[in-house]
């Protein structure tokens, strides 16, 4: 195994389901024999505001924060949310979009402007590492919504030589059985939006 | 077998595998998952209840270890400031079964009232403070805690922060072993428990006595690790700051303190003599460093450069140590210039509609503690002042007294059941003894709802889950001798502004219970709106914006213009506001404020 730890930093909106996303890969690379950490703020998370979490795995992690610009994944459940720690990501670091668009209070009071073309933003600087997913498009189409974070998951996972059913094992211990079949879905459209 | 738990949970762990019998808690953030784990995966062996507030938590603590069985009791930062009366006067007693005290402190004040530094509590209250950096040792520190309680008759503080408690890392489980001490109460030990001067001073000279074979113990305790690298230069630190010391500076020399309190002086001055220079990172007020400065040793580098507010972070750390050497990385946007995203009360918030009542009434508000704090951000702009859990009924009575008569329709105090629980029944007893004239609403969502919805003695159930006496509120606060006491509907606002008004002006103390408000995101009291959603009649709108000032994160605005930018009667308009579908749960406040009848029910 090499020595490097490898962080990934996920962000999204409270309520999205951030933070389970973050517990399974949490259990997937432990299974796999990786040292793990992973920090998150929550408290006021359910209410709608930002929510982050650390994730990183290698031979031995100490920081349960990542170092910022350290960032190798960035993955994020909302646009804004993603842009707002573009800076975190190292050069060459992989991006990860769910082009969804959620209104935080400024911009629906009309104070503000949701930033335009967030995608875009990121292909100037990590060109041919941005992956855009409509992973409320394809959770819906598996038959719920909230499924988005699983859907992002599927994608994330194609990015390693991990055996698909160690993911699979992993997600459904987080969740329970009645809505194992749905996540299922969820997890293989998420792994099919990315080529 | 090896699990990953959050720090938190490995607590409770620690706790249960130690052989813990009692445990008590008020929830508080980042602490509150401690006996939520407990009772959830523990309750076979462990008593494990939500108290009113800390101080009793902490005192039910001390009563079990009186009888011999391992207790403990757990809380925030601030909770400690609650339960600070019995905590420094235990540590005279010592203990009997093994008593730790966690707590856990949250820099950069993610979501409290203050950020201050819980380990001046151990050198102030005169007892030992373990400071465990990630869940393996959370769950080992916890463990070690209650031992070194027993061994050196003395409660034992445990302290984590934010990225401590809130953070997951793989933890080796082991098996629960069961105390051996004999329980029982025994009348002979009165001089031990009975904190009456002629023990006191007994007691006080014993005190000292502890704290000194503490601190020969400390030099040979397991957990102050030397870890020797490079020798030019040397770094002392504790907790969640040497993991990200550790990650920048790989190469430095170390000492780890897993006891911060009292410090093992043998050891650092050893450490201070191998290195040639000693840094001193710590997370809040330069704890170690006064104390090692002390010892007459020379700090290289401490809080002159390492802030002593916030939080840390490696990267802070990094940019402190390095000064002009350190390279930022490259800033693409500027991400201050974003929308920012605050947490906001929930759509269909009971609170919301209470808020904004006393936002049209114009009052200055003495707010508390809890999830109606997100009041006081904009557009409600609604609570004028937060202290502490309680204060705000305090508050409004002494502003009232100071103003007189003049205050009378000025100002009001609001805090939520749980709140009022824990601290505002003394608060309003002086209102009514006193014969002050504030008003004060308790906000009654049937919940602890901020931290996580937890019960509470108005909610009729245990943390379990099991039914229990019910605190009717009404009652309760007629009992205080309070005549003048209403019931409104929040989601009633017409109603709501008369009666907050009322109550106001009205030259008595009086009390206003919020009443069917449950927490939006409580699944077992949901209240059942009259319609499921509410819609905007665009015709009609004329983007006066007025519904806006609610805040509600289910309504926005769009610009309009050319054709739109006029309503069906002929009026001119910039925009339209707009309701999420999905997000409005039809609390119908919206529509109560609109003037123009551009809001109306929508059909499921």
């Amino acid at each position: 195994m090499e020595e490097k730890v490898t962080n990934v930093l996920l962000s999204g909106v409270g309520g999205q389901g951030t933070i389970l996303a973050s517990d399974i890969l949490c259990s997937v690379f432990h299974e796999v024999g990786y040292d793990v950490k992973k920090s998150e703020v929550h408290g006021m998370a359910q209410r709608g505001g930002d929510v982050t979490t650390h994730f990183r795995f290698g031979k031995k992690v100490y920081s349960p924060l990542i170092k910022y610009g350290d960032v190798d994944y960035l993955i994020s459940l909302e646009l804004l949310e993603g842009l707002r720690y573009i800076n975190w990501v190292k050069k060459g670091g992989k991006v990860l979009l769910n082009q969804q668009e959620v209104f935080p209070p400024a911009v629906n009071l009309g104070k503000m402007k949701y930033p335009e073309d967030v995608v875009g933003v990121f292909k100037k600087y990590f060109n041919g590492h941005v992956y855009a997913v409509d992973g409320l498009d394809l959770a819906m189409k598996c038959g719920d919504a909230r499924a988005v974070n699983v859907v992002i998951i599927g994608a994330f996972s194609k990015f390693f030589d991990i055996r698909e059913e160690i993911w699979e094992k992993n997600l459904l211990s987080h969740l329970p059985p009645k809505i194992h079949e749905l996540n299922l879905r969820a997890f293989k459209a998420g792994r099919g939006a990315i080529s | 077998m090896q699990k990953i738990l959050q720090g938190n949970y490995a607590i409770a762990r620690g706790a249960w595998e130690a052989g813990v019998r009692v445990a008590c808690a008020y929830p508080g953030t980042p602490s509150s998952e401690i006996i939520a784990a407990m009772s959830e995966q523990y309750r076979k062996d462990v008593i494990a209840e939500w108290s009113p507030n800390e101080k009793v938590a902490l005192e039910v603590a001390i009563g079990a270890s009186f009888t011999g069985v391992r207790s403990m009791a757990s809380m925030k930062h601030v909770g400690l400031n609650v339960a600070s009366d019995p905590f420094m006067t235990v540590s005279y007693t010592g203990v009997k079964g093994g008593l730790v005290v966690i707590v856990a402190d949250d820099p950069y004040s993610h979501s409290s009232q203050n950020e201050q530094d819980s380990r001046h509590w151990a050198r102030f209250g005169k007892v030992p403070m373990l400071e465990p950096c990630d869940s393996q040792e959370c769950k080992d520190f916890t463990k070690m805690a209650f031992e070194l309680s027993e061994r050196f008759d003395t409660p034992v503080l445990l302290r984590t922060e934010t990225r401590v408690a809130h953070s997951f890392s793989p933890v080796t489980l082991e098996d629960r072993k069961e105390s051996t001490l004999p329980v029982g109460l025994d009348k002979k030990e009165a001089p031990k428990y009975t904190m009456v001067p002629i023990y006191v001073r007994i007691r006080r000279r014993l005190v000292e006595e502890r704290m000194k074979k503490l601190e020969a113990f400390a030099d040979e305790f397991k957990y102050n690790i030397l870890e020797m690298n490079d020798p030019k230069v040397g770094v002392i630190t504790s907790g969640v700051c040497y993991n990200y010391t550790k990650e920048v500076f790989p190469q430095y020399s170390y000492l780890k303190l897993g006891m911060a309190w009292p410090l093992p002086r043998r050891m650092i001055s050893e450490f201070s003599r191998s290195v040639k220079k000693i840094i001193v990172v710590e997370q809040l007020d330069p704890f170690l460093e006064t104390e090692i400065r002390a010892m007459g040793i020379k700090v290289f580098r401490g809080k002159d450069v390492i802030p002593s507010f916030y939080e840390l972070s490696p990267e802070m750390i990094e940019r402190s140590l390095k000064g002009k050497r350190y390279k930022p990385p490259k800033e693409r946007i500027n991400a201050e210039e974003l929308p920012k995203r605050p947490p906001n009360l929930c759509s269909g918030c009971s609170h919301r509609a209470l808020f904004y009542a006393i936002k049209k009434l114009g009052l200055f508000t003495f707010g508390d503690i809890g999830c109606y704090t997100l009041a006081t951000a904009p557009p409600l702009n609604a609570i004028h002042s937060t202290i502490c859990m309680g204060a705000g009924i305090g508050g409004a009575f002494g502003a009232m007294k100071a103003l007189g008569k003049e205050g009378l329709g000025k100002c009001c105090a609001v805090i939520g059941d749980s709140t009022f629980l824990h601290a505002g029944i003394p608060p309003l007893m002086d209102i009514v003894y006193n014969k002050g004239n504030s008003t004060t609403i308790i906000l009654d969502n049937r919940t602890t709802g901020m931290t996580g919805l937890q019960e509470h003695p108005g909610t009729g159930l245990t943390i379990t889950g099991e039914p229990t006496h019910q605190i009717d509120l009404e009652e309760l606060v007629r009992a205080l001798g309070v005549k003048q006491v209403r019931k409104v509907d929040p989601y009633n606002l017409q109603e709501t502004m008369e009666v907050i008004k009322e109550e106001v002006e009205r030259d008595e103390a009086s009390v206003i219970i919020t009443a069917n408000g449950p927490c939006m995101l409580h699944r077992r009291e949901k209240r059942r709106f009259e319609h499921p959603f509410y819609t905007v009649l665009t015709e009609n709108c004329r983007g006066c914006g007025l519904c806006l000032e609610a805040g509600c994160p289910a309504i926005s605005w769009k610009e309009v213009s050319g054709e739109d930018a006029i309503t069906r009667d002929g009026h001119k308009r910039k925009g339209v506001v707009q309701i999420n579908r999905v997000q409005c749960p039809g609390c119908g406040l919206c529509r109560q404020i609109c003037k123009f009848d551009a809001i109306v029910p929508g059909k499921a």
